[in-house]
């Protein structure tokens, strides 16, 4: 046992003595994280918008100018039918078009309810979801403000469409599709190329003739990495959390516990990979080819499944990140549990097994 | 016997890297494995210390048969790759304290062993082994492969790469482990080292040709050695070579070593033959013949052995 945990000091050594490492490590989920969030969600400023203002009273003037002057939106124009909705939006420059009801301000006064109805541009499906979050957070901050001036509690009701793609599909798509590429990606890529570095260096010929085991050198290289994954899908999870409002509905033990197995997933894969390649360039390229492309393009972390030829589908089935990313997306948004998610686990444990079964097999123990 | 290696064939590939090795090493011995690059010696250290499996062949490493218990056997033997198996972005000390972490054991409890080699390094044990020098690296290499106490010390061309004033610090440093009791197997490509060990081997294309103390090897020299100079060494070379009566003509420094196919051929008759070649000041002298004069000729025999079966 002693042997096995100065085998896995020296690997964390190796970690945090190399500046490429070390940013490939934590360096690149972070950027990654930021600049897949900030290009799918940048923030909004200067949206044009317009308006169906069909009562004019001071209240609807009153919130108009509060909308405008929020830095957010740029009145484009206002319009006089619900027929030029369509044209507005067909322009392209208008993402959202806000109708205020006939009658808003009397309705408040009477009812203590009025509707507005904000229509957004969901062509471009993370723009639309952010302007309508911040036209509803105008609107909720005016109507707190009315509420403290009159005391009579007064409520409007949004009713908010989207347009063109209702689904909102791939707006919280980008944090699992993150994780399920980086976890593989560092697990996989990074043991293969440690693993292979020794052969290459000629250590391996060394580690070999000493005492150690051949599952204590893998378990060696290996273990540190099983710590230094789950470090990054925590930041991952919370920064996604923090920085993109990314929540976690279920349950966050499920969450990492599913992770740990695609972690597992991904240093099988990878021990695989170093039995197979004899240089770290070759390692590093098997990698990138075999994991990187694939989780991007096949895992429907960027294009969904269903638009893809059949054939592309099917291969789709064998790409790991395509269960995880399932996973973790049932987890983080819908807070399902392990009831509904147990298919998927499964398929990962069962790619597991078979991916380290090999790995075991083709691992030698003398030099070819 | 400490080390018995019988009948190794060994191929990669349809080429043959090793054939029919035959040779034993006794406890305590210093046993030098001499050949030129590419003949075979890092496979059959390969061999021995279990990383390869031969074709067809026999190790047995003190009665244990190395191809069916390699795991006793590799806490029996330390192993110094030619590559010096060091990890360059750990310290000298980190990666000496890895390898005894690795054997199960500790710097302090094997520090008498190592003392001699590793003193040497020790002011420099902050320092990453990628920026020691090769000198050092080596030192560190051979501490790291002493630190279980091995009975067998197995050193692939230890001395590859190295200045000759370390060179031979490193063959006296083996010395002094050798008195400890540690059998030493070492290959080299420097025929000048053979006689320093007690025995050697001569390997040559995956050919062992002559295991011997290195004075007898001298002593069945029989042939007469002429030491041949002139102003022009490499016309020398190539005027002597081309007569028809050299057997072998070898350049050794400042002078060209000749052995004649007809030893009745005088110095005179070569002197009369170089003065005819346009040569200046040429000397020739017999000499008595040094442990590289041999090699050479044993090697050029297997040559027109091989070149004409």
């Amino acid at each position: 046992m002693k042997r096995f945990w100065g085998f896995v000091l020296k690997e964390f050594l190796h970690i945090f003595r190399d500046p490429r490492t070390m940013l490939i490590l934590f360096g690149i989920p972070i950027v990654q994280v930021l600049l897949f969030g900030y290009v799918i969600t940048n923030e909004i400023k200067d949206v044009k918008i317009a308006i169906l203002d069909q009562s004019k009273d001071h209240v609807t003037i009153e919130l108009t100018n509060k909308i405008i002057s929020s830095g957010f939106f740029i009145l484009d124009r206002n319009i006089k039918s619900i027929n030029e909705v369509e044209d507005v939006f067909k322009e392209g420059n208008v993402r959202q078009v806000i109708i205020f009801e006939s009658g808003f301000g009397k309705n408040l006064k009477r009812e203590g309810t009025a509707n507005i109805q904000l229509i957004a541009d969901a062509s471009d499906a993370n723009t639309a979801n952010l302007v309508v979050h911040y036209t509803m957070a105008i609107i909720g901050d005016f109507v707190r403000e009315q509420n403290k001036l009159t005391g009579s509690p007064i409520q409007f009701v949004p009713e908010v469409r989207m347009l063109y793609n209702s689904e909102l599909k791939g707006v919280y798509m980008f944090i699992p599709g993150i994780m399920a590429m980086i976890l593989i990606l560092v697990s996989a890529m990074m043991t293969s190329i440690s693993i292979v570095r020794e052969k290459e260096l000629g250590t391996m010929e060394t580690l070999l003739v000493s005492p150690l085991r051949p599952l204590q050198i893998i378990l060696g290289k290996v273990t540190p990495y099983i710590l230094l994954s789950f470090i990054n899908a925590v930041t991952i999870i919370i920064m996604g959390n923090m920085v993109f409002g990314m929540p976690v509905q279920g349950s966050m033990i499920l969450l990492l516990a599913e992770s740990i197995l695609y972690i597992l997933l991904g240093l099988s894969l990878g021990i695989l990979i170093s039995t197979i390649t004899k240089t770290q360039q070759n390692a590093m390229f098997i990698s990138l080819f075999v994991l990187m492309l694939p989780t991007i393009l096949l895992s429907g972390f960027i294009f969904p499944i269903e638009n893809m030829p059949k054939i592309l589908q099917w291969l789709s089935i064998l790409m790991p990140p395509r269960w995880f990313i399932t996973i973790i997306k049932n987890i983080m948004l819908k807070g399902t549990g392990l009831m509904y998610v147990w298919k998927e686990t499964v398929i990962l444990i069962v790619m597991t097994s078979v991916f380290l079964g090999l790995s075991i097999r083709k691992f030698k123990i003398r030099l070819e | 016997m400490t080390l018995n290696i019988t009948d190794i064939n060994k191929s990669f590939e349809g080429l043959q890297a090793l054939t029919d090795i035959t040779f034993s090493v006794k406890e305590g011995e210093l046993f030098g494995l001499i050949g030129p690059d590419g003949s075979g010696k890092t496979t059959l250290f390969r061999i021995i210390t279990t990383l390869l499996l031969p074709d067809r062949g026999e190790v047995n490493l003190f009665g244990i048969n190395v191809l069916e218990n390699y795991k006793k056997i590799r806490q029996l033997v330390g192993y110094m790759a030619g590559r010096f198996s060091l990890y360059h972005d750990l310290t000298v000390e980190e990666n000496l304290k890895f390898y005894a972490t690795v054997f199960g054991t500790t710097i302090e409890k094997n520090y008498d062993l190592i003392k001699d080699v590793y003193c040497q390094i020790e002011p420099f044990k902050t320092r990453k082994a990628g920026k020691l020098s090769g000198g050092m690296k080596q030192k560190l290499a051979l501490s790291c492969a002493l630190i279980h106490k091995p009975k067998l010390l197995v050193l692939d061309e230890p001395t590859t790469g190295v200045d000759a004033v370390s060179r031979m610090e490193f063959w006296e440093m083996l010395k002094r482990l050798q008195k400890r009791g540690i059998t030493i197997l070492v290959s080299t490509s420097y025929m000048d080292e053979a006689s320093l060990c007690d025995r050697v081997g001569l390997i040559q294309k995956g050919n062992l040709l002559s295991v011997n103390k290195p004075e007898k090897i001298i002593t069945e020299y029989q042939k007469e050695l002429l030491s041949v100079s002139s102003d022009n060494l490499y016309k020398l070379v190539n005027d002597l070579r081309s007569e028809k009566n050299t057997h072998s003509a070898f350049l050794f420094g400042q002078s060209v070593h000749l052995t004649r196919k007809d030893q009745n051929i005088t110095a005179e008759q070569v002197v009369k033959y170089l003065q005819h070649n346009g040569h200046e000041n040429i000397r020739v002298k017999v000499i008595k013949p040094g442990i590289e004069d041999c090699f050479m000729d044993l090697m050029n025999e297997e040559d027109e052995v091989l070149l004409s079966g």
